[in-house]
């Protein structure tokens, strides 16, 4: 059998778009989408300036990969479910997931992963991969409770290896619910490189073997990315069953603020990858569009500073998690062995 | 009242719960059409269909990672492992997700799903098909691990099961799928988790086990004056009733099909130490499968323990 992937690009390194391809998006929408991709970065530049001062633990960075999880959360619904994984800091700021819960949760304070009502969005998933198949049992539910939602699982080219992967794939293509999986493929899964992670050619095509559809998107092109999410989203919620969304793009920075890439990839490399930016890309667009007005850039900069000022002080002034809160999420009733350890420690720490 | 053998207890626990409740949803591998290998699931396909009985692929990860999905959407998904030997490759989805999520989540989800899976010795079946290591569940917090030692307790156990708020191990014990018959009402009933039944009531000796070795172990304290603590839960398990039973006793003998190193009576018997100790007569006795891997069907009644060697140990702690 012969097959092809499709790949789709919109909008090249120098800002020009494929006008025949763009996905409806109003100016206002372009210009939200550039403070949320702005927004984003700067949260990140943030994070690993707050590690390095030993204010947060280990903080994995999504520089680069701006446009693949601001464009595709962009076309979720606020009824979708979303299943992380652990580098899709752009997906939660589009989502409206408060940014001082996420310094929190970095910092260590579990309360980070408390979404708040209104988003199904579920706790990162710090295991590779093994999330996937969770996508797949709520899109079963779903489907089997006739909601018309759309159930998206992140992941990275390091977790298309993990059984669960495959497993989930399978089990997608089998009951056809209504579930989208998008792929970061960012080159790197810490030291090892896309090429040896897998000998296909391409990630998306594996979604072929399962028996539905897979698209190659270059993920640094925030309109390919929205573009291919948004029609996935609307396929699974009128029934349409499972896509595979590989976003082709690239990790600029570390695999985390515990490593060091370049014991194992090259400046070139990463020099390369920069002139393709997604951030610069959009810019270059709307200034063609005239949507860039003198000073909206820095503007957009000094707002979105403002705000992660103010989630970095928020979260600092969060009064400290009490011993007791280690135990009393365990399980829905404590143990009884669990109510005397609690009231143990409470006791010696009053 | 109706007299039934196991595999029909369980059977009408889910046929029951299904009935009464639309969340409740079976998965596994051959669980439909085939009514499951042991004939647990029988008939629920054509009652309930293919949307709550869902026949899967064979993936035993997948199985137990999409009845997270579903438990986390608000459904009670029951999946059946077809044997205990063949849940290790999920034990990554039990470990890292089923039992993390509701602490993760502070709260926000949690993952209201069984693991229905026959377990233990005695059937003659090939490799990895009587695995018993109900331990490696109890040492993980975040899940519950029942095992019912008859067709009663399985039906009133699992309905508790699929009605908690949390993911419960279920280990139905292979053997006495249809050994024993008892009393199983119609309608519903159910045992709390988390509690022991007092088996048998006597003075000299506490004789403490669970499942599949309930059954031997009441066949041995015949001629003793000897109180049983069936657990029916491991984890959690019930403290106070084998604590009192042993502090009336001062004596304990804990049997268990597993190997000794680690298996769940090395938690019972240091409880017993730290909370007990100045009521003993003698030592905590365990008496175990051996520690080796299960062997298969020429061996394997050398390793599970006996009435004869339940006996020699009762004997020996009552010389004190």
């Amino acid at each position: 059998m012969k097959f092809d992937i499709k790949r789709l690009e919109i909008l090249d390194e120098n800002g020009i778009a494929d006008e025949s391809l763009m996905p409806p998006l109003e100016e206002s929408d372009l210009k939200r989408i550039y403070e949320l991709m702005t927004l984003s970065r700067v949260f990140d530049e943030r994070a690993l300036s707050l590690q390095r001062e030993g204010r947060i633990g280990t903080y994995p960075s999504i520089l680069g990969q701006e446009a693949a999880q601001v464009g595709s959360a962009f076309a979720f619904e606020k009824t979708d479910w979303v299943f992380p994984s652990f580098r899709e800091t752009g997906m939660h700021i589009t989502m409206g997931y408060p940014l001082h819960l996420l310094f929190q949760y970095w910092a260590g304070d579990e309360r980070g992963m408390l979404t708040p009502e209104g988003l199904n969005i579920l706790p990162v998933s710090v295991s590779v991969g093994t999330h996937i198949p969770h996508a797949v049992g709520a899109a079963m539910a779903a489907r089997y409770r006739r909601d018309r939602i759309a159930v998206v699982a992140y992941f990275g080219d390091g977790g298309t290896s993990k059984g669960d992967f495959h497993e989930a794939f399978n089990f997608a293509g089998v009951f056809r619910p209504p579930v989208v999986f998008i792929c970061q493929n960012n080159q790197w899964a810490i030291s090892v490189p896309r090429e040896r992670q897998t000998a296909a050619e391409t990630l998306a095509q594996k979604a072929l073997a399962y028996g539905f559809e897979g698209i190659q998107v270059d993920g640094n092109d925030i309109f390919a990315v929205y573009s291919a999410a948004r029609a996935a989203l609307e396929k699974a919620r009128s029934g349409g069953g499972p896509t595979f969304i590989e976003c082709h793009t690239y990790r600029l920075s570390h695999h985390t603020t515990a490593d060091d890439a370049t014991r194992y990839r090259s400046r070139e490399e990463v020099e390369q990858w920069k002139k393709k930016d997604p951030i610069l890309r959009l810019g270059l667009y709307m200034e063609k569009r005239g949507l860039m007005p003198e000073g909206y850039r820095q503007d957009t900069e000094e707002r979105c500073r403002a705000i992660v000022d103010d989630a970095v002080g928020k979260a600092e002034k969060a009064a400290a998690p009490r011993p007791d809160e280690m135990f009393l999420n365990t399980l829905g009733e404590l143990t009884p062995r669990q109510r005397r350890e609690m009231k143990e420690l409470t006791d010696a720490d009053s | 009242m109706p007299i039934r053998n196991m595999v029909q207890a369980i059977n009408l626990a889910l046929t029951e719960e299904m009935a009464g409740d639309d969340r409740v949803i079976v998965l596994g591998e051959d669980v439909g059409k085939d009514g499951g290998v042991f004939r647990i699931t029988d008939g629920l396909l054509g009652a309930y269909g293919p949307e709550r009985v869902i026949d899967t692929p064979l993936a035993e990860s997948a199985i137990v990672g999409t009845a997270v999905g579903m438990a986390l959407y608000g459904l009670r998904p029951v999946a059946e492992i077809q044997f205990m030997g063949f849940v290790y490759p999920a034990i990554d989805q039990i470990f890292a997700h089923a039992a993390r999520i509701r602490n993760r989540s502070r709260g926000r989800f949690s993952c209201p799903l069984v693991i229905r899976t026959p377990y233990g010795s005695g059937i003659k079946a090939p490799e990895l098909h009587e695995e018993s290591t109900e331990a490696f569940f109890c040492h993980m917090p975040g899940i519950k691990v029942v095992v019912p030692s008859g067709p009663y307790a399985a039906k009133g156990l699992l309905i508790s099961a699929i009605r908690d708020p949390d993911p419960v191990i279920f280990l139905e014990p292979t053997r006495l799928y249809r050994l024993i018959k008892e009393e199983v009402p119609d309608g519903e009933y159910t045992i709390p988790l988390g509690k022991a039944r007092l088996a048998k009531k006597g003075d000299d000796v506490t004789v403490i086990a669970w499942g599949s070795m309930l059954e031997r172990v009441m066949k041995a304290v015949e001629p003793y004056s000897a109180d049983v603590v069936d657990l029916l839960t491991l984890s959690p398990f019930d403290m106070e009733t084998m604590l009192e039973s042993v502090r009336k006793t001062g004596r304990a003998v804990i049997v268990h099909e597993a190997p000794k190193t680690c298996g769940f009576g090395a938690e019972l018997a240091a409880t017993i130490a730290e909370e007990a100790i100045l009521n003993l007569r003698g030592p905590v006795m365990r008496v175990t499968g051996s520690d080796v891997l299960v062997p298969l069907g020429k061996l394997v009644d050398y390793y599970l323990p006996d009435i004869e060697r339940i006996r020699k140990s009762i004997d020996e702690v009552l010389r004190y």
